[in-house]
């Protein structure tokens, strides 16, 4: 009987937090991002080595990393030098696959489309979800921009810096606050995540087009050239892997149901004590 | 009470979602290597829509970037075909390509030929360019040679030819049926730029089998496999669909797109 009144106070206020433009860029990123980055193992695969400067050193070292397969007493062996340090592989990076007939290819066939060595058609595929990817970013700046989602929700205020080691406590301990907006260690990260890491994939990628050096030249100079261009492409694309990573550990730690349903619906359920406002549903 | 639910569903929910992940890959989207496949169809449209809004971006003359004697610090890497077994080509390269002649033919006013002391008398651009293969790699080398446009002008090229087709002497692919030469095309844009040039000089050496000899077609703002190698025909035509499988060229044929741009 004493838990009627408890109730209410015990759910917070279901508020509409992600507007359709959030809602619908969210999934069609989700989307080309998954098929970006199988697509671009399958491209580096075709010469799975990075380096720094204009071009790649055949005669000479510009190479941080290689990816690889080498002979040894015990047979061929996968061998990634990444730095100028070499690391024994095998089964992973540089040969994979079945023991007795193992595949040699820098990114094993189970995180590349396709799944066997087909550079024209990872190009198809990767330059495809490129422009969706692309268009997608300007709908999404232009809207949030708009419906003010960038101002209230991603870009950073003095508050939200201020309340990080407050929230680096609670994220440690997975007690979380589910307000009307971001907390602060969300706020940074889509903030890195939209403002530094997609125009920088995006650009570093089209640095790599002949084309595109030819009509934007400047794109050479601030990347340090093509292979730098190439590299810092490959190294953006570690970070959105483990962005994902971590967004995907985080919906399940905050409540995957709530999460989900706000992405899809755009309702999300704040926890108790949310000030409400009008529109909110109880 | 709740933060022990929190935590179990989070541990069982993060290993369903890690299996997830290793799933990911596998062949479900091997179909998209069909070339057949209405699917790959749509998403090669793309590849129109790079190569219309890179067109439209650069403009015609602008030039690929030239770098420095300096910047030249290694051979340049040959790939593909490195020596071509026909005996078209190997009787030429006995014969120190003496015999040779590039010829200009299709819709052209006349057809023209010229041999490589030819070729060599005439103007010539040099120009220090990054090489851009379709792997990845890049490699920036010295070339030298005459400059296209002047000589489809001496053929006079017909209003309604849109594409060169560059027909080569190297078997790239040697099969069961026969030997597949290499061909490859461009339009009209590509083949008139300032820094398209027949390339008979390398490094400010004679131009290598290895690399193409005697002529190998520089097309600077496209990949390396838009740079024909062993060139000895340029055939002018309004529609590409009669030669190869009909995509323009030998990579083409196999899945690369036809703009080569990016």
């Amino acid at each position: 009987m004493s838990d009627a009144t408890e109730l209410p106070d015990s759910k917070g206020p279901l508020i509409y937090r992600q507007s359709i433009w959030t809602r619908v860029t969210h999934w069609v990123w989700a989307i080309c991002l998954f098929f970006l980055l199988l697509t671009g193992l399958q491209i580096f695969n075709a010469h799975p080595a990075l380096y720094i400067g204009n071009e790649s050193g055949f005669e000479y070292e510009n190479a941080i990393l290689e990816i690889g397969a080498v002979n040894s007493a015990e047979g061929p062996r996968g061998r990634t030098i990444l730095f100028g340090n070499t690391f024994d592989t095998t089964g992973v990076l540089g040969m994979s696959g079945d023991a007795a007939r193992p595949t040699f290819t820098a990114f094993p066939g189970a995180v590349t489309i396709p799944s066997y060595r087909d550079l024209g058609t990872g190009r198809v595929v990767h330059f495809f979800f490129g422009w969706i990817f692309v268009a997608t970013m300007l709908i999404w700046f232009v809207a949030s921009f708009i419906n003010g989602h960038i101002r209230r929700d991603i870009v950073p205020k003095p508050a939200d810096i201020a309340g990080v080691p407050r929230d680096v406590a609670a994220h440690a301990t997975l007690r979380f606050r589910h307000g009307r907006s971001y907390g602060p260690l969300q706020k940074l990260s889509y903030f890195t995540v939209f403002f530094i890491l997609f125009p920088l994939i995006v650009a570093t990628g089209l640095t790599m087009s002949p084309g595109m050096d030819t009509a934007w030249p400047w794109l050479l100079d601030i990347f340090g050239g093509r292979q730098t261009a190439r590299t810092i492409h490959f190294t953006v694309m570690l970070l959105l892997v483990a962005f994902f990573i971590i967004h995907i550990i985080m919906v399940f730690a905050a409540g995957p149901i709530n999460e989900l349903r706000s992405m899809v619906t755009g309702w999300y359920r704040a926890s108790p004590g949310t000030p409400g406002a009008e529109g909110d549903r109880p | 009470m709740s933060r022990l639910i929190t935590r179990r569903n989070f541990l069982r929910s993060s290993a369903v979602a890690g299996s997830g992940l290793v799933l990911a890959g596998c062949d479900q989207f091997n179909f998209l290597g069909d070339k057949s496949n209405p699917v790959r169809h749509v998403m090669e449209q793309a590849n129109v829509l790079t190569y219309r809004a890179q067109r439209a971006l650069i403009g015609d003359q602008a030039l690929a970037r030239e770098y420095s004697a300096s910047e030249i610090r290694q051979g340049m890497k040959p790939n593909g075909s490195v020596e071509p077994s026909t005996p078209e080509y190997m009787f030429l390269r006995m014969q120190n390509f003496e015999p040779y002649r590039l010829t200009v033919k299709g819709m052209v006013e006349r057809e023209v030929s010229f041999s490589l002391a030819e070729l060599r008398n005439m103007p010539s651009r040099s120009q220090i360019t990054r090489h851009d293969c379709v792997e990845g790699w890049s490699c920036i080398a010295k070339w030298t040679g005459t400059p296209l446009g002047p000589i489809l002008d001496m053929a006079g090229v017909k209003p309604q030819a849109r594409f060169c087709v560059y027909h080569c002497y190297d078997n790239i692919q040697r099969t069961l049926t026969g030997d597949i030469l290499y061909y490859e095309s461009s339009d009209l844009v590509d083949a008139y730029h300032p820094q398209t040039i027949l390339s008979y000089g390398l490094n400010d050496a004679v131009l290598p089998v290895s690399n193409g000899a005697p002529i190998r077609l520089r097309i600077e703002r496209a990949l390396g496999y838009k740079q024909p190698k062993y060139l000895h025909t340029i055939e002018l035509v309004d529609d590409l669909s009669p030669f190869g499988q009909g995509k323009g060229g030998y990579w083409p044929d196999n899945g690369y797109d036809w703009y080569g741009g990016i």
